[in-house]
């Protein structure tokens, strides 16, 4: 073929990229409410006792913040009591760090020996700050280079949820599938090895969770047709200890004799291979890129699994296990303990990966050792984490894909009229398929026994197509424009009561929250919102007491730690984007609402409120 | 301005430059064998001007209802809409908004499908039927243009694709119909 060349001018102007007008929010008479929906073994009983995390799973705070969710518990609570409602309107930025990644920054400052440690978003640096000079100067940078095409395989923005230090080692994941441990230090690579195959559809970016010699972390992918798994790594060495998938065999999925699910359907050989069609676990999900919890007092370790794919539920009938559920695991062996199944069969997206909070907490009477679980479906889980046990499970967001649980059988009782359907829209379901809560997590406080809930009010439409499996590309087969949920605010803090079964008070927000919570013995809730504003509210009351504007929108998770002049300081990443974000910080049009998954829908005037960016605070009183 | 100059030939771009560049003219290369690929880059060192690649195979996709129908078809079937939605991107970029890294020429964007691009975009050269890699190049054009936009009813665009005319790409300083209500260039404001 030849080429021929000729010579013209070059203009090309862009098409003005008008912003779609915000959906009507869901009407109220569409959803359920809590008390319709909502159901527990037994009634209330506060009185039992006192709900905190035990010691071995939330040590005595010593002022650091090593891992993202601050202990095993995963409570996110800071004993400092040096800010509180009264002097928290005093609070001002002490330094500011640019992390020079413009993309959604998910993940949480880490502060250990006096040094701060951050992972950005794509191309993942991590910056290592000294905090006992003025101005926190650098002490190290490492670039480790991932796949320029990872990029490209991420579904939600090439965000990273945050590293861990361990045993003098800061140890994080990259997108395109290497785990990477750097001496704390030097900043050099002491291990790295590569666990994702971009090519696959494989990507990465959860926190890892290091304990017990082990580092434990799984793959990215749940809309790119991967087969979930999970690894745990040796924590000195890198070397795989083992490898358990999420779908397939029994002998893949490491279920043995010590298998004891607590409901009778979770029993039965290779369910994760018979409740699919043909081969379709093998490209079905189940990815784990969200929270691993270790229970140091039971031995265990707590595995949220992601949605099934593809989206499109009429091609894979079944309940497509072990998807969309959580798994307990020997952290030894990685042999399943147990598996409750949040969503079997999930048609709407509603990964089971959320945070884990392990709590001592009076149920029935008497003390349970549970977890609480705010699903993406819209129920917030109170399961007994030694069993698998249901007790209770209560709408905190507006949902109307479900009636509740059936506390029996311990299934999800699905709503026909929200069932998704080939080629026909499915209007006005709630909650979307990014939840009533998506990854960002909880906080809880001992002091006032109350969960920080940031999470989500939107509702969407839904119409499935068929779609073809090719390597390495999106597996969806649907098409979905989300909206906002009832009352048009798209977000919301919930202060909630998981033994009273009920919200003690709610700060609406305009934007869905996709910023973590942390708690403070000094009674104060921080949290950032999308459109740049951080927040300190009243732990009691939801009182806003003291804000900041940030340069960009906020979706990570802010800490609290002891500085090395004994104050009580504040951090937190600024830099939008994510999934819900993508309209800042993707190429991504505001004029088409199927676009990032059916987000741009309901978040095309993000634009109006945020510019991308990527920045670290750090606040604290003007000492 | 510079629009609508249908240039089919050498000479006709000549005209153009003459009408748009108010500078000398340069000399012109009629045809150059030895110059292989698809020319993405609008820089030409030495040139007065901007050299773009024409692909005799390009042709019969212009103004061609057929194609970017098809095209639509099979941008579902290869999952391009999985990253790239029905024109406004996510995983990767949107395609409906005349911004255009590697070029938006029907050649160019058949180059890239072929090519793969280093950010994410796969290659799809020998993998899907060449003429069908030119239908997908054929309706990923037709995203930006002002008739697929102007046809646009409710949240989801790119449904009604318009052909590619063929002055669309004979012509990169192209511009939209008078009566179009899409505008070059783009203004955000406020919150109210």
């Amino acid at each position: 073929m030849r080429a021929l060349f000729i010579m013209i001018p070059f203009a090309v102007g862009s098409l003005a990229a008008v912003a779609q007008k915000i959906p009507d929010p869901v009407p109220a008479n569409e959803v359920f409410t809590r008390e319709e929906i909502g159901r527990a073994l037994a009634a209330p009983t506060p009185e039992a006792g006192h709900t905190a995390a035990s010691l071995a799973n939330a040590p005595a705070d010593d002022g650091q913040w090593t891992m993202p969710s601050k202990n095993y518990a995963s409570t996110r609570f800071s004993a400092l009591t040096e800010l509180t409602p009264a002097n928290v309107r005093g609070l001002v930025p002490i330094f500011t760090f640019s992390l020079a990644v413009n993309k959604g920054q998910e993940a949480a400052p880490i502060v250990a020996d006096n040094t701060m440690y951050v992972v950005t978003a794509y191309p993942n640096y991590v910056y290592a700050l000294d905090l006992t000079k003025p101005g926190a100067p650098l002490k190290w940078k490492f670039a480790p280079g991932p796949a320029l095409a990872s990029q490209g395989l991420a579904c939600c923005d090439v965000v990273n949820r945050g590293g861990t230090v361990s045993h003098g080692k800061y140890i994080f994941d990259t997108l395109d599938g290497q785990v990477i441990a750097l001496d704390i230090h030097t900043g050099k690579a002491l291990w790295r090895v590569r666990l994702g195959n971009i090519n696959k559809g494989e990507t990465m970016t959860m926190a890892p969770l290091v304990a017990n010699g082990r580092v434990y972390v799984g793959n990215s992918g749940g809309e790119m047709g991967v087969h979930g798994w999970i690894t745990a790594l040796d924590e000195s060495s890198g070397k795989l200890a083992w490898k358990a998938y999420d779908t397939g065999p029994d002998r893949d999925v490491l279920i043995g004799a010590e298998f004891k699910p607590f409901y009778p359907s979770d029993r039965g050989v290779d369910l994760g291979v018979k409740t699919w069609p043909p081969q379709a676990w093998q490209i079905g999900g189940g990815a784990t890129w969200g929270w691993i919890t270790y229970d140091p007092e039971l031995n265990a370790i707590y595995q949220g699994v992601g949605n099934p794919g593809p989206w499109n539920a009429l091609q894979r009938p079944g309940d497509n296990k072990w998807t969309a559920g959580i798994f307990a695991r020997d952290p030894a062996s990685g042999m399943a303990l147990w598996y409750y199944q949040y969503n079997p069969h999930d048609e709407h997206d509603y990964d089971g990966v959320n945070e884990q909070v392990l709590l001592d907490m009076p149920f029935g009477g008497k003390m349970r050792k549970v977890l609480i679980h705010p699903d993406r479906n819209g129920f917030l889980y109170v399961i007994d984490r030694n069993s698998g046990e249901l007790l209770s499970a209560d709408p905190f967001g507006p949902v109307n894909s479900a009636k509740g649980v059936d506390l029996k059988t311990g299934r999800l009782i699905v709503n026909p009229a929200k069932a998704t359907k080939l080629g026909e829209v499915t209007r006005n379901i709630c909650p979307t398929a990014s939840g009533a809560k998506d990854w960002n997590p909880m906080s809880f406080s001992p002091q006032t026994g109350l969960l920080y809930i940031p999470h989500e009010n939107m509702c969407m439409d839904w119409m499935s197509m068929q779609v073809n499996y090719i390597e390495g590309t999106p597996y969806v087969g649907a098409e979905v424009h989300m909206k906002p949920g009832p009352g048009g605010h798209r977000g919301e803090l919930t202060a909630w009561d998981p033994v009273r079964r009920q919200p003690v008070w709610a700060v609406k927000e305009n934007f869905p929250l996709w910023s973590a919570t942390v708690a403070t013995a000094g009674d104060l809730v921080f949290y950032g919102t999308m459109d740049g504003w951080f927040k300190a509210v009243h732990a009691r009351t939801g009182e806003l007491l003291w804000r900041f504007k940030v340069d960009s929108g906020i979706i990570s998770q802010p800490i609290s730690y002891r500085g090395p002049d004994g104050h009580q300081y504040i951090a937190v990443l600024s830099g939008v984007g994510g999934w819900s974000g993508a309209v800042v910080s993707g190429p991504v049009d505001p004029r088409d609402g199927s676009a990032a998954l059916g987000m741009i829908n309901v978040m095309s005037d993000l634009p109006k409120y945020t510019t991308a960016g990527g920045t670290l605070y750090v606040f604290s009183l003007s000492h | 301005m510079c629009s609508r100059y249908p240039i089919e030939l050498v000479g006709l771009a000549l005209l153009l430059l003459a009408g748009c560049n108010k500078g000398a003219l340069p000399a012109l290369p009629a045809e150059q064998p030895d110059r292989q690929g698809v020319i993405d880059s609008a820089l030409a060192p030495g040139m007065g001007h901007t050299l773009v690649t024409v692909d005799p195979r390009a042709a019969a996709y212009y103004d061609n209802a057929d194609a970017v129908n098809t095209g639509k078809r099979l941008f579902g079937q290869y999952n391009c809409s999985g990253c790239h939605s029905n024109g406004g991107g996510g995983m990767g970029p949107s395609l409906m908004d005349g911004a255009w890294i590697y070029g938006g020429r029907l050649e160019q964007i058949h180059q890239t499908l072929v090519e793969g691009r280093p950010n994410g975009m796969p290659t799809w050269g020998g993998k899907i039927p060449d003429q069908q890699l030119w239908q997908l190049s054929a309706y990923v054009r037709s995203m930006s243009l002002p008739e697929t936009l102007a046809a646009q009813n409710g949240p989801t665009p790119s449904q009604s694709p318009a052909p590619v005319p063929r002055a669309a790409d004979a012509d990169t300083g192209w511009s939209a119909p008078t009566d179009t209500t899409n505008d070059y260039g783009t203004t955000t404001t406020g919150p109210e």
